[in-house]
């Protein structure tokens, strides 16, 4: 067990997995010499050379058929797109290809493969790269959809999604791959579909994935101080999502609160809602309230980001709504 | 303006070959000093970066030639471009002032381009018929084949200009573009700013071809290849391209081969991926400093004008530099303005 980075713990994944499978390639622009954008491929070019690092002409449809037509004959691509941003250019080939190859081959051969990306917003890069696209992944049937919080999930479920026999949407987070934390050597697999209780609590339940995960936690440590006792719940992924693990928690503390960093409707955010109230509705004691980003593509100016972007404050401030006897700070 | 050095070929002058272009002293100076504007604009924006004052940049460095020369050909307020962000020499000849430059750099409320709203050098200037670019790479194609099909069945004599890196001719929408361009004879121009580099990919990686310019071939279309970093040469190739297209002919497709002088942008270190002498030894091809020496040769630009151009962009510089930063950023509650339009219809 060492403390690192996410990024670190992704590019640990990888190399670990490309050790261990053979079948393992990567595909991507920038991901040789330049170790990819955002650097999570660093060393594997030179560790296993370019006959399983491709570096690929900015063609985003390219790279998902490829890996796609790759992974039908018995490879397992990793394929890097830049930003989410730029995985719409491939969505043709995710959602009406990779996601469907299967059922309409009759399940004679699976597309096992990866889409790695970050998402996200809050480093002033504007509207066509800033977005948090989640929903349209985690809506189709036939995809996995993986979105992990901390640095061992981040490699614990990227070598899950990699021995997954189904495609797997692999959402990272720019804000997150800096930060920091304990990171299990070795063989180390955290099964795709099951939440994590980041942080126990009894008057109310905060969930969250990906970057408001780790927002989900500061607000809850922050609301203890104040004397409300928040349960964090990390759904770790959308499809499957664990709707158990969010269904018992709010049957215990009977409050909900969920946040997201994309647009608030039609997102994510509401399908956890309209869960709740399938699997807890008689437990409820308030209406389950939502946090999300402003629905403004994202403007570049600070002094407008800033305030397009959901934070630990709002979460506070929802909660103190909710709990209005307990005041926090 | 760090790079500039007095011109070697002053006092060793043979007698120059004309220069075989229908401009005029007046408008080979405005042209020089466009590229001249656009360089220290550009230094300038670097500086302000690693100062801290500014979030990004990136850079029009190496491709001033490419980008004046085929902006000179086309007529301002009537022809339309669409280009991507290195072309801050496109914008200023197409009259985007530098005040205007600075605006959207440091993402004022008073950017003409998005008040703030988009990346600095995604330019857009509906005054100036500069259409809005986008990050992800290559869409304006499409759109150039779209606004120039509009034109054609208005009946406007409007040409339309598009530019983009050779790295973006990977995506599909080069492809398409320029096939359906070919098939309707749409008056537009597709230039591309041929670095050799893709952030870190070079150009073999990109395409197995050995130019942009032989693709066009396989669309239907003249494909002519430049040396970018040879102001007036680009123009004579442009200035044929805009005739044939203005007179209904049809597309070109021309591939400008020039040098990026900085890394990808503000947020890049090439050394991992490139020799710095590389970058030297294509300085000494520097396409401004290259047109100065012309003008000088050919007694088209006197020291004293020589020396009156520089203190002007030097002056214009700081002015807009003074002038944006010290204007004010959008104000929070307007951010939902622009998502839809305001009045609801046009
Ligand atoms: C669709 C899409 N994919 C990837 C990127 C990331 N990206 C930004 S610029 C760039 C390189 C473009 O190279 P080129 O077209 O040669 O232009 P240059 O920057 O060299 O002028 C890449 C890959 C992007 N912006 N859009
Ligand atoms: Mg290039």
């Amino acid at each position: 067990m060492a403390i690192k980075t996410y990024r670190e713990a992704l590019n640990e994944a990888l190399r670990e997995e490309m050790r261990r499978d053979d079948r393992v390639l990567l595909l991507g622009e920038d991901i040789g010499v330049f170790e990819g954008a955002y650097k999570v491929t660093a060393g594997l070019l030179a560790e296993f050379g370019d006959r399983r690092v491709k570096d690929m002409p900015i063609a985003e449809a390219v790279i998902a058929g490829t890996a796609i037509g790759a992974a039908m004959l018995g490879l397992r691509p990793v394929a890097e797109m830049m930003t989410v941003n730029f995985l719409l250019l491939a969505m043709d080939m995710v959602v009406n290809h990779a996601a469907k190859l299967h059922y309409m081959f009759g399940g004679q051969t699976t597309v096992p493969l990866v889409i790695r990306t970050p998402g996200g917003g809050g480093h002033q890069l504007a509207a066509q790269h800033s977005q948090t696209l989640d929903v349209y992944f985690a809506h189709v049937p036939g995809l996995k959809v993986v979105a992990p919080a901390t640095p061992a999930d981040a490699k614990g479920l990227l070598k899950a999604s990699i021995r997954d026999e189904n495609p797997v949407i692999f959402l990272e987070n720019l804000a997150l791959y800096n930060t920091r934390g304990e990171v299990p050597d070795g063989e180390y697999l955290v099964p795709i579909g099951k939440a994590a209780i980041s942080r126990p609590g009894n008057d109310l339940t905060i969930v969250g994935w990906s970057r408001t995960a780790p927002m989900a936690l500061e607000a809850a440590n922050r609301l203890a101080a104040a004397g409300i006792d928040a349960e964090v719940i990390d759904l770790r992924s959308l499809r499957p999502a664990d709707w158990e693990t969010v269904a018992a928690s709010v049957r215990k503390t009977t409050r909900a609160i969920v946040v997201e960093e994309g647009w608030l409707s039609f997102g994510p955010g509401a399908e956890v809602v309209a869960r709740i109230q399938d699997l807890a509705f008689d437990y409820l004691d308030a209406p389950v309230q939502r946090i999300a980003g402003a629905e403004v593509p994202a403007p570049y100016a600070k002094s407008l980001e800033r305030v397009s972007l959901p934070s630990a404050d709002d979460i506070v401030r929802a909660a103190q709504r909710m709990l209005p006897r307990r005041r926090a700070a | 303006m760090g790079s500039m050095t007095e011109p070697a070929a002053v006092k060793t002058r043979r007698t120059p070959r004309p220069l075989d272009v229908d401009l005029g002293g007046a408008e080979l100076r405005a042209i020089c000093e466009t590229m001249v504007l656009s360089r220290a604009l550009d230094e300038r924006m670097w500086l302000l970066n690693r100062q801290g004052r500014a979030h990004f940049t990136i850079s029009c460095q190496g491709h001033e030639a490419a980008q004046v020369g085929t902006a000179a050909a086309l007529r301002r307020g009537e022809d339309i471009t669409l280009p991507y962000y290195r072309d801050l020499g496109v914008v200023l000849w197409m009259g985007m002032t530098p005040r205007e430059v600075m605006l959207s750099f440091f993402a004022r409320a008073d950017d003409p381009n998005s008040g703030g709203r988009q990346m600095p050098n995604h330019w857009g200037h509906a005054g100036l018929r500069i259409i809005s670019g986008s990050s992800p790479v290559g869409t304006q194609i499409p759109h150039a084949a779209g606004v120039a099909l509009a034109a054609k069945i208005r009946h406007e004599p409007t040409v339309t200009a598009v530019y983009f890196g050779e790295g973006t001719t990977s995506e599909g929408d080069f492809h398409e573009g320029l096939n359906f361009a070919a098939i309707h004879r749409l008056p537009v121009i597709f230039v591309c700013e041929n670095n050799g580099y893709a952030i870190s990919v070079p150009r073999h990686k990109q395409m197995a071809t050995a130019t942009v310019a032989e693709r066009a071939a396989a669309y239907g279309m003249p494909g002519i290849a430049v040396d970018g970093t040879d102001v007036l040469a680009v123009y004579r190739v442009m200035r044929r391209a805009v005739d044939r297209a203005r007179s209904g002919q049809g597309p070109t497709l021309i591939d400008t081969r020039v040098h990026r002088f900085t890394p990808h942008s503000s947020d890049d270190d090439d050394r991992v991926y490139r020799p710095p002498e590389e970058v030297e030894s294509a300085r000494q091809q520097d396409p401004v400093e290259k047109f100065r020496r012309t003008l000088v040769q050919h007694d088209l630009l006197t020291t004293a004008q020589d020396h009156e151009l520089r203190e002007r962009v030097a002056a214009i510089v700081e002015d807009a530099v003074v002038f944006a930063e010290q204007s004010p950023l959008p104000a929070a509650a307007d951010l939902t303005r622009h998502v839809f339009a305001e009045s609801g219809r046009r």
